[in-house]
């Protein structure tokens, strides 16, 4: 299925103008819309062009190693007490979903004749992901990412360095995600010729959101396919974390018209949606405009975005992709906050149990999946199946739970 | 017409261009940006355009970034814009807002619109809202008379161009570089390009901005625009003063000197 992954589907689509619902839209700068409306063309072309999707598909299969694997974790579903499947999306090169956006933003960068990237990142690993994707194609990169994330995830920042991409560490506002988005799309502003915003996740102006949900939506695909191959049937839920949503995008779009099939999001609830120390933009934020979107925003009284908070770098953001918000609102998804600890509490049972050890982003998918599997279980009298998306592997985030759990060695 | 619409007029009569200053409100306090304001207007600022800080400015420089996050640091609200805008419209000057779109989206769009009316406003400028997204704005300014000023950019279509002025009213904001708001060494080249081909399909007044910070590049806007807007140069002013006594010295001599510039027009 790789091999024609952006073949059109009936799943839901936003209007021309990209509004899902209430959300989405556009609202930026005049100076940008010629350059979102070159992308939106250049993408809609591309997308009804055989020869483009089979570019992609071998992409995605050569060189990111996808479709990945869909692996039943046997003991990981013996403690939690569902049949857990995991779409194991970390085994792809560079180490996360990110990379089946970024070839896909890529080859259009290179369609449209620009030969400079830039991006931003939380985590690092979209940072990775498109710094990879300029040496594959030869691009010029920048990566903005806030100083706090760069002394957090100091590896991924030798990562993008070695793959010849230069790393901006943003020293504004928060000195995180949203203040390194602020600073690409100013740097965007000022060199739109030459330059692709490769956004990393489902926000942003339209086309970003639907755009970016298309080019990772074959984890959905993949999944849906295997879950039936496997079991002979769909799963009882599928669950995902949200930051940006598009990991999350990217494995419901395919589920979204199988009614039976329940969708739950995970936000980062850091020390839980009643402290205010959180990253839930949907379950402990309002309706706003951020970055060039409207969406669920985390905003005081006077609509001044707030800091938000999360063991997560990846999740760290205090905005979601206006699909998560529009999916919200018609009731197809549900969201739902996962706090540090119930993360990192998952992270450790998934370590234990099935040596693998998951980023702490996708952690927050586990755990959410470990408070599902009873109450789905009583719901339905039986044992469920859920497909969780392991969006990502967790070796950059060995430094954090090493601190976390208290395990590393004092004298260095 | 409107106030701006006069003030325009006025300027064009005396062959001369309109001179517009930018102050964030509640920089570097409440108290303090009425006075700057004020001092401005004494000086030879013919509009104040207001701007209300915002967490994520992405139109803007660092300066103006750094003076946000100093009103922001303060405590500002949008009701105390509202405060200051009342006071710097008592000068008599006519008082334009400059605002990203949340803050005004989460005050209430047509409570806004009422209040900044009610204050004496003349307008919005609206850095991160393009009309395609302006429905519940075009209605709340029609029912407070309020004017409306969308950006137009060198990068924007003759289509985009045409749609985004037939939106305006009182004057278009024109972007004279691909960019954020600062001063810079010299002025653009798209800006006339782009102030001609605005000319073609609007009569209302076109105001440049960005980049302007000195008489001489007042003066070399003023030769083809009808208003010349100065944001960064006059709030460095502010932010690189060791005083607030020295701070507003400095902007009364800035001020005097692009006024000096809009007066001289380089044809």
């Amino acid at each position: 299925m790789s091999a024609d992954a952006l073949a059109p589907v009936a799943g839901p689509q936003p209007d021309s103008a990209g509004h899902f619902g209430r959300f989405g839209g556009r609202f930026v700068p005049e100076a940008l819309v010629a350059a979102l409306d070159e992308l939106d063309g250049a993408w809609r072309t591309a997308m009804a062009e055989e020869s483009f999707r089979a570019e992609f598909g071998a992409l995605l299969r050569d060189y990111a190693g996808t479709p990945s694997l869909l692996y039943e974790a046997r003991r990981f579903s013996a403690k939690v007490g569902a049949r857990v499947l995991l779409k194991r999306e970390d085994l792809n090169h560079t180490g996360a979903h990110k990379v089946r956006n970024v070839l896909g933003q890529a080859l259009l960068t290179k369609r449209m004749g620009k030969t400079r990237v830039i991006a931003e990142t939380g985590a690092g690993q979209h940072g990775v992901a498109t710094a990879t994707a300029a040496a594959l194609f030869d691009l010029e990169c920048v990566v903005y990412m806030g100083q706090v994330d760069t002394e957090r995830q100091a590896l991924n920042v030798a990562r993008m360095r070695m793959l010849g991409a230069t790393v901006v560490p943003v020293t504004n506002g928060s000195r995180t995600l949203k203040d390194a988005m602020n600073e690409a799309m100013r740097d965007w502003v000022a060199n739109v010729d030459e330059t692709h915003y490769l956004i990393g996740t489902a926000a942003g102006p339209h086309p970003f959101p639907a755009m970016v949900r298309d080019f990772v939506r074959g984890i959905g695909d993949e999944a849906r396919q295997q879950c039936l191959d496997l079991t002979g049937g769909l799963p009882d839920a599928v669950t995902a974390c949200v930051g940006g949503g598009s990991n999350a995008l990217g494995i419901f779009h395919a589920f979204v018209g199988d009614e039976a099939v329940r969708l739950y999001g995970f936000e980062a609830g850091g020390d839980g949606v009643s402290t205010g120390r959180h990253a839930a933009s949907i379950t402990g934020g309002s309706a706003g405009v951020l970055h060039g979107t409207r969406t669920f925003v985390l905003q005081d009284a006077d609509g001044q975005t707030l800091e938000s908070h999360s063991i997560s770098a990846g999740l760290d953001y205090p905005g979601v992709g206006p699909e998560h918000a529009w999916l919200h609102d018609t009731g197809r998804a549900n969201y739902l906050p996962v706090t540090d600890d119930e993360a990192m509490a998952a992270f450790e049972l998934l370590c234990r149990t099935e040596g693998i050890i998951p980023a702490i982003e996708s952690a927050h998918a586990l755990a959410g999946t470990v408070a599902l599997a009873p109450k789905l279980a009583a719901e339905l009298g039986r044992e469920p199946t859920i497909v969780v998306n392991l969006s990502g592997r967790g070796d950059k985030d060995v430094h954090t739970a090493g601190d976390y759990f208290g395990i590393l060695d004092k004298e260095r | 017409m409107s106030r701006i619409g006069v003030a325009f007029d006025k300027a064009r009569a005396d062959g001369r261009a309109l001179l517009v200053g930018c102050m964030p409100a509640g920089f570097p306090t409440v108290e303090g940006s009425i006075a700057a304001m004020t001092a401005m207007v004494e000086a030879g600022v013919d509009v104040i355009e207001v701007e209300i800080p915002y967490s994520d400015p992405v139109m803007d420089g660092p300066v103006i970034q750094r003076a946000s996050d100093i009103a922001l640091a303060g405590g500002v609200r949008t009701a105390d814009t509202m405060r200051i805008i009342e006071a710097v419209a008592a000068t008599g000057a006519p008082v334009v807002t400059m605002t990203y779109w949340n803050p005004v989206e989460r005050y209430g769009v047509d409570v806004f619109a009422r209040d900044l009316a009610s204050a004496g406003g003349t307008g919005l400028i609206t850095p991160d809202l393009i009309p395609d997204e302006a429905d519940e704005w075009l209605a709340a300014s029609d029912a407070h008379g309020l004017d409306r000023t969308f950006l137009v950019s060198p990068s924007s279509t003759d289509a985009r161009l045409a749609m985004t002025v037939q939106h305006c009213r009182g004057f278009v904001y024109a972007t004279a570089v691909m960019g954020v708001t600062g001063a810079r060494a010299r002025t653009s080249d798209a800006a006339p390009t782009l102030v001609s081909r605005a000319r073609a399909v609007t009569d209302l007044p076109i105001g440049v901005g960005l980049g302007v910070g000195t008489g001489a590049q007042a003066g070399t806007v003023a030769g083809y625009a009808d208003g010349v807007i100065v944001g960064s140069a006059l709030v460095r002013c502010v932010l690189d003063a060791p005083t607030e006594a020295d701070g507003l010295a400095a902007l009364r001599t800035l001020s005097a000197e692009l006024a000096e510039g809009v007066r001289n027009p380089t044809r």
